[in-house]
């Protein structure tokens, strides 16, 4: 019965046999969880934010686990796109494995050197556009809590990019109103958004009696922040009901990733849960294909927005 | 399929064992198969509290010994410290719990192709890998001496069976309720020098290995050092786990302890960069 069900997506132009793809930064490149089970299997592998030159981030410790939950401030650590274009993308293809390369920056020339690098390299299926860091010094300035600087970098990287490969704006939920910076985004060239990135938070250390993270403020992930996640999506897909929604948010089950589509999502990424278990997101994939069985569905495409009936 | 932790699986293990030891807890796991490929410094990752718990997080803990026999198949042994509610959960499983595990992990202790005099240096529940170490160093025609430290008597973890493979074991506590009074330094420069020590195995807390790391390299005394950093996954997906680490050109860069250690080469740890900020590198 629950093979029957089409899981198969659409992100912009892009398609996907499964709506289910790592979260970026919670997979690395691929490598570490292909030990668990092949990368082909599911939906995409969503790298790890790369900026343009190699970052060693923020100083330990970088990490706080919070009731069903927990803070991560990383700071971007990474090997830069010209490491990463080189080795990780073709090593990621050798495996069958689609790969949604994430790109972060400092200004919004950078954005734009990053999209350049990737247009020139064969096999991405679509780029997304973190403006929605909270491990940076800058946080005050996320460009994802403002319509207009979110909307000058989504802008700088369309124009780069041209037509090609679809560009997933990924979007903060601490924000006002989101559904408005989604606008902003989608008139400046985004194919679609990505909802949402972890919430600032922190955690004083009691034995320290300071901030427990090395750069104090973290971003929380994790169960804690699903009905955060779903109220966003559920938010964007009521102002924009055709934009393609790439969900995430403390997926855990099939339950949850189910939960998130019919807010309006069309995939749906799962970032802590690989954490506590590598093979997450294989035990979803099968959950949410007998849950949309047992609910009538014979397609993933008749959930997506299913909730707003 | 891949480079990193290609002997690793997840399994469903079986508590065959759970016993009080002073501070610690010891438990013995069924992992199966899977024992074959743990080596001395490997680590294991167990999913704890439960179905409904919100510990979202695995919890990491050195293997301290392996065994195979007929009746559970492959076990290994853990030296648990109750310390956070993670820990405190796994302690408290019964004979015939199971708990969702992933094992071997990680980077284990190199063994040298030669032998040579090893001083293994454990602090806390850090010794516990280090009877296993000292198992396959002796069958290696190493001579492997010990000294053991903690803050007071009932954190020292040294079992009878465990010093068969020991040449001398020396105990040093903080308060002076076991051994002599001091640290496991207080006396590593003369032990070195007495014993011809060639090699230094470590695990213990971070201070501790870095003060090791000094009185080494003023000897000129090769340091693997297993190190202790929070981690949220143990398979290196989550880059929180990080140290300081110099290559051979001195550049420095963020190691992941799980997958580029837990061993690691202690002179190449920049211990005093820990928790600094990384703008200085």
């Amino acid at each position: 019965m629950a093979n029957q069900v089409d899981l198969s997506t659409t992100l912009g132009n892009a398609w996907f046999p499964s709506p289910l793809f790592t979260a970026s930064g919670c997979a690395s490149s691929g490598k570490e969880l292909a030990q668990f089970f092949p990368l082909k299997d599911i939906g995409a592998v969503v790298t790890k934010s790369v900026m343009n030159k190699p970052r060693h981030g923020r100083p330990t410790p970088r990490m706080a686990e919070t009731p069903s939950g927990m803070l991560n401030s990383i700071g971007l650590q990474g090997p830069g796109i010209d490491a990463f274009l080189a080795n990780d993308v073709p090593w990621l293809l050798s495996q069958g494995s689609r790969v949604i390369v994430s790109i972060a920056g400092e200004t919004i020339d950078e954005y734009s050197v990053l999209a350049r690098k990737i247009r020139s390299t064969p096999g991405i299926s679509a780029v997304e556009v973190n403006i929605s860091c909270p491990n940076v010094e800058n946080r005050g300035l996320v460009f994802a809590t403002d319509c207009d600087t979110s909307a000058r970098v989504v802008e700088s990287v369309r124009k780069v990019i041209g037509g090609e490969i679809p560009i997933l704006a990924k979007l903060t939920p601490d924000v006002t109103n989101i559904a408005d910076v989604a606008h902003s985004v989608v008139n400046a060239g985004a194919d679609g958004v990505a909802l949402i990135n972890t919430v600032l938070g922190m955690v004083i250390n009691l034995d320290t009696m300071k901030p427990h993270l090395g750069g104090k403020t973290g971003g929380l992930s994790g169960p804690a922040i699903r009905p955060i996640a779903v109220r966003a999506i559920y938010q964007v897909h009521e102002a924009l009901p055709d934009l393609p929604i790439l969900g995430m948010g403390g997926v855990s089950s099939g339950r949850d990733a189910l939960e998130l589509i019919l807010a309006g999502a069309s995939g749906v990424s799962v970032g802590t849960a690989s954490f506590g278990n590598p093979t997450a997101l294989i035990s979803i994939q099968q959950q949410l294909s007998e849950l949309l069985a047992q609910r009538g569905f014979t397609s993933l495409k008749q959930a997506v927005g299913y909730a707003h009936r | 399929m891949s480079s990193i932790n290609k002997s690793a699986v997840q399994v469903t293990a079986v508590v065959i064992a759970n016993k009080r030891i002073g501070a610690y807890h010891q438990l013995i796991l069924s992992v199966g198969d899977a024992v074959r490929n743990c080596r001395p410094g490997n680590f294991i990752a167990i999913q704890v509290g439960g179905e409904a718990s919100r510990m979202v997080l695995r919890r990491a803990f050195a293997i301290s010994r392996t065994s195979e026999n007929a009746q559970y198949g492959g076990t290994v042994e853990l030296i648990v410290a109750p310390h956070g509610s993670g820990s405190k959960w796994l302690c408290a499983q019964v004979e015939g719990a199971e708990v969702d595990v992933i094992t071997p992990l990680g980077k284990a202790f190199g063994i040298p192709t030669e032998p040579a005099n090893a001083l293994l240096i454990g602090g806390g529940y850090g010794s516990a890998p280090l009877f296993g170490l000292a198992d396959v160093l002796k069958s290696r025609g190493c001579k492997v001496d010990m000294v053991l430290g903690a803050s007071n008597g009932s954190k020292i973890y040294a079992p009878m069976e465990g010093k068969r493979s020991v040449n001398s074991l020396k105990i040093f506590t903080e308060d002076g309720s076991m051994g002599e009074p001091g640290r496991v330094t207080s006396q590593l420069a003369e032990i070195i020098k007495e014993r011809n020590i060639e090699i230094i195995y470590s695990c213990g807390p971070m201070a501790m290995l870095k003060a090791i790391t000094e009185i080494a390299s003023e000897h000129h005394v090769i340091h693997q050092a297993s190190v202790e950093e929070a981690m949220a996954c143990g398979i290196g997906i989550c880059m929180t786990c990080v140290l300081p680490v110099k290559d051979e050109t001195g550049a420095i860069s963020m190691k992941r302890s799980c997958i580029d250690g837990p061993v690691m080469d202690g002179a190449s740890v920049c211990w005093d960069l820990v928790g600094k900020s990384t703008e200085s590198f």
